[in-house]
């Protein structure tokens, strides 16, 4: 690892990922460490991916600017970062009075914080959008929208790189030691590094993290949301989310969002975490989101889960009251050089471009920061034989054999993707790596006819010994070695 | 995009597809194709290298390979063309196929389309098993196929769920590499596998089988370290307090296999909610006119021999229909009866004889199955007992039918 940089950011979810690539706007050298393999396996990439509007945030919070902020320059972001993204809109249903009254409620405070087209709409208008979706009348709002949160954050972090930021995977901070000349000594996994400024993006270790630079005090309580992943063949049934009616503490109960890929999630529930690696499914959470899930979307059938998966919110509360705090984004000058963030949770990602360019403004005042001339915004993802035509794929395959050969068969991943994905710019070399960038084993057999092939490329592409290659986060293993006088290993 | 055609399309080339071809042009078809994705023909049974295949059609025991080379050969003395590391995408309703490859991209249509893809396993996620998410949970085919294709060993301390075939047969083949597989699980109160896979896959090597128990939580963050498991009652619901952590770094999960018929969907094929397959009649067509469905595509057996054989007798079938241009058409509906899970063919014509295949729901001791038509017997055979595992198929005289009335398959 490099020894000095001007900035190091702590944590490349999607929230340090994009800090890292609005400084790369800047001459700076500039630094990520993040403990997993990987940018997107914990908050960032553990949710429902949805592209909030900003109606559900109290007026003048960072929740509500950088979530309406964000909303509204999306289009131009999916387009710079080549990332899957559908501007579906959103419909929040109600039945009774008291939900029609809080419906109107959240249209006032939406249009207040300047969510544009919000209307409530009746039965009529709800049919034509969405004739499955439960209720007697509902607020519509055409901003929200539904996004790939792997590759959102996977894009962000690639136009880092390709602008010149560097990423140390597998790399956990562990402590900080304040220099005599005022710079920071990072004390990490891999060694030391020292740094003019440091980023705090750490998510569910932000309150830790936050402590160790020398701000404590903050508290973060992990709330855990359980999801069922249902098959393509249920997403004819899901076309725009729809969300029932908020509750009085402003929380949503159980509900069914189509993701952008055209797969059906349902959840999250709210539960309380045993700690901030508590990503097990429960069978009460499960029996619970089937009862639940089932009067929200009614073709939630045991034949269409593919999976389960849990999330955790870092929810930042006030410790004498327990009450859900606001994102905290700061720099306080008695402790100079580093950047804060605590508690950011949803809407996280739809935010997470607004707090890095407000977390770039806090350096900028501090000090003078000089363009990057070279700077390029557009990052190129993998090329998607699923999403092509018969025309473009029989180009496609002309041009590269590699895009004939089908790796995946439920999601029709190709041998071409699972390469480019192999030799990511960010280089990691899981077998989840694989399947965030490429969706190969995402499918209904759930790898059960890729797996194999892609271990295989794994061990061929980077020469990498079989018992050495990881599911996921180290330690991971899948083989212990050859069979009995076999020479694979 | 040019369309080939030909006279018959076979998709996939394991033991169904195989043996449909060879068959086709044993009864005169010229023009048959078998398109297969991977690089070479004979389907999963290029995985079971153990034996104990060929008894019925063969007459003496062989491994999946050797029994699949037999087909093999046969095809390529017929000189049969076989599209390999050909993966065909979708199916259309006017039989139209694209298939992509190295070599491209192509349609192509046939007058007949065979079915044959056989099956996947039903997973982890399918079942919603709690716990965490390590590395460590595989499916007993994608460990099969890690071991006995690809060399490569998965695990040290093993716990199987699911008494399925594969499940038992793994239990076995990792003994044999050195694993310890610490016990097999199955939910049901009975094995779901055949009888002589118990005794010489578990009994011989001393793993206990554990009837109506589960697993009900998964351990560990990077590898797997643990599963508990639960006792279950008649309704499959874990008994609290039975709970038991069994310590093992590898889960293997048999717990089902799937029709893999997914090319189809959005042709209009109509699937039969019970076996996952198409609806077919006595021909093994399906409601799409010219395509055809046997094998584990169709309903998942027991034994390769009755793959074969059942895709020979739609090789007949579609082989009659593109010479006279049609089958005799199937109104008459069968239906599953009491005791019964599903039944194949689900139409018939009523002035055949067909083979008819069907599982029982629970395993019954000395049964009486009958076959009943406009309220008239049609069929009456007694068995000394019948298990879910074991697939009951017999054939149905053309005199015994009547043009008219839907039949009823029941045991008692």
């Amino acid at each position: 690892m490099q020894q000095n940089y001007d900035v190091v950011i702590i944590g490349g979810g999607v929230v340090g990922s994009a800090i890292a690539r609005e400084l790369s706007r800047y001459r700076l050298r500039i630094a990520v460490l993040e403990k997993e393999s990987d940018v997107c396996t914990q908050t960032s990439g553990r949710n429902t991916g949805m592209l909030h509007a900003g109606f559900l945030y109290k007026t003048g919070t960072l929740k509500a600017i950088c979530a309406v902020e964000g909303n509204q320059e999306f289009d131009q972001v999916a387009a710079e970062l080549d990332i899957p993204f559908k501007r579906t809109g959103k419909l929040i249903v109600g039945f009774t009075d008291e939900d029609r009254q809080r419906l109107e409620n959240f249209k006032a405070r939406g249009e207040a914080n300047g969510v544009k087209g919000l209307e409530i709409i009746d039965r009529k208008r709800m049919d034509e959008l969405d004739p499955s979706a439960g209720g007697n009348f509902a607020m519509w709002c055409p901003a929200s929208g539904i996004l790939d949160p792997f590759l959102y954050t996977i894009a962000l972090a690639e136009n880092a790189v390709h602008n010149g930021v560097e990423y140390h995977l597998n790399c956990a901070f562990t402590g900080e030691t304040r220099q005599a000349d005022g710079t920071h000594l990072l004390h990490t996994t891999q060694g030391d590094v020292s740094t003019r400024w440091v980023v705090n993006s750490a998510g569910l270790n932000s309150a830790v993290v936050s402590e160790q630079l020398g701000i404590p005090g903050y508290v973060i309580k992990p709330v855990k949301g359980e999801y069922f992943v249902l098959d393509k063949l249920a997403g004819q049934y899901a076309k725009i989310p729809v969300y029932p009616a908020p509750n009085p503490d402003n929380t949503f109960d159980t509900h069914a969002t189509p993701t952008v890929d055209g797969n059906v999630l349902v959840g999250p529930d709210s539960q309380l975490a045993r700690d901030f690696q508590d990503y097990e499914s429960t069978q009460a959470a499960m029996d619970g989101l089937i009862e639940s899930g089932s009067r929200m979307f009614k073709h939630m059938d045991r034949s269409y889960f593919i999976r389960n998966f849990a999330g955790i919110r870092p929810k930042r509360i006030d410790p004498e009251t327990g009450v859900v705090q606001d994102f905290v984004l700061e720099c306080r000058d008695e402790v100079p050089g580093v950047v804060n963030l605590v508690g950011i949770e949803s809407p996280g990602l739809t935010s997470a471009l607004p707090l890095a360019r407000r977390a770039v403004a806090l350096i900028a005042q501090r000090e003078v920061l000089t363009p990057n001339p070279n700077f390029d915004p557009v990052r190129h993802g993998i090329r998607r034989f699923a999403d092509m035509s018969d025309e473009e794929r029989a180009q496609a395959i002309a041009e590269n054999p590699d895009y004939g050969e089908i790796y995946c068969r439920c999601e029709k991943v190709t041998r071409a993707e699972i390469l480019q994905a192999i030799h990511n710019p960010l280089g990691v070399h899981t077998v989840n790596g694989v399947k965030v960038r490429t969706r190969a084993t995402m499918g209904r057999c759930q790898g059960g006819y890729c797996e194999t092939r892609i271990t295989e490329a794994l061990h061929q592409e980077l020469g990498e010994a079989f018992a050495r290659i990881d599911l996921g986060p180290q330690g991971s293993w899948m083989f212990t070695g050859s069979v009995k006088g076999g020479d694979q290993a | 995009m040019n369309v080939e055609r030909h006279q018959a399309v076979v998709v996939g080339g394991g033991p169904a597809g195989l043996a449909a071809a060879i068959q086709l042009r044993e009864k005169g078809i010229d023009d048959v194709v078998i398109l297969e994705r991977e690089h070479r023909t004979g389907g999963i049974l290029r995985q079971c290298i153990h034996d104990g295949f060929g008894l019925t059609r063969f007459g003496e025991t062989l491994s999946g390979p050797e029994y699949a080379q037999r087909f093999v050969d046969r095809a390529e003395e017929l000189g049969i063309p076989c599209l390999t590391d050909t993966t065909v995408l979708t199916l259309e309703a006017d039989r139209t196929l694209t298939a992509s490859g190295p070599a491209g991209l192509r349609k192509i249509q046939g007058d007949a389309v065979i079915l044959t893809m056989g099956c996947r396993e039903r997973t982890r996620g399918a079942l919603a098993i709690p716990g965490s998410r390590p590395a460590g949970i595989y499916t007993a085919g994608v460990a099969q196929e890690y071991i006995n294709l690809r060399n490569l060993m998965v695990g040290r301390e093993v716990v199987i769920l699911g008494s399925g075939d594969i499940g038992l047969i793994m239990a076995r083949r990792m003994t044999l590499e050195g694993a310890h597989v610490k016990g097999v699980y199955e939910v049901q109160p009975y094995p779901s596998g055949l009888p002589r896979n118990i005794e010489q896959c578990l009994n011989d090597y001393n793993i206990p089988l554990h009837l109506s128990h589960t697993v009900t939580d998964i351990h560990g963050r990077e590898r797997l370290e643990g599963v508990t498991i639960s006792q279950v009652d008649e309704h499959f619901r874990p008994i609290p307090g039975t709970e038991e952590r069994v310590d093992c770094d590898t889960l293997i999960l048999s717990v089902g296999l799937i029709p893999a018929g997914d090319i189809a969907n959005g042709s209009g094929l109509a699937v039969d909610g019970r076996t996952k397959g198409a609806f077919v009649d006595e021909h093994y067509q399906t409601n799409l006119p010219g395509v055809f469905s046997a094998g584990n595509v169709l309903h998942v057996h027991d034994l390769v021999d009755f793959v074969s054989l059942e895709a020979e007798a739609l090789a007949a079938a579609a082989a009659e229909y593109l010479k006279q241009g049609s089958l005799p058409p199937c109104p008459l509906e069968v239906k599953a009866g009491k005791n019964v899970g599903h039944v194949i063919p689900q139409r018939i014509s009523g002035k055949r004889g067909f083979t008819l295949s069907l599982r029982v729901r629970q395993p019954m001791k000395k049964v009486t199955l009958t076959v009943t038509q406009n309220g008239r017997e049609v069929l009456r055979r007694k068995f000394p007992k019948a298990l879910p595992a074991e697939m009951i198929q017999l054939a149905v005289a053309a005199e015994k039918l009547e043009t008219t009335g839907d039949l009823e398959v029941s045991v008692e």
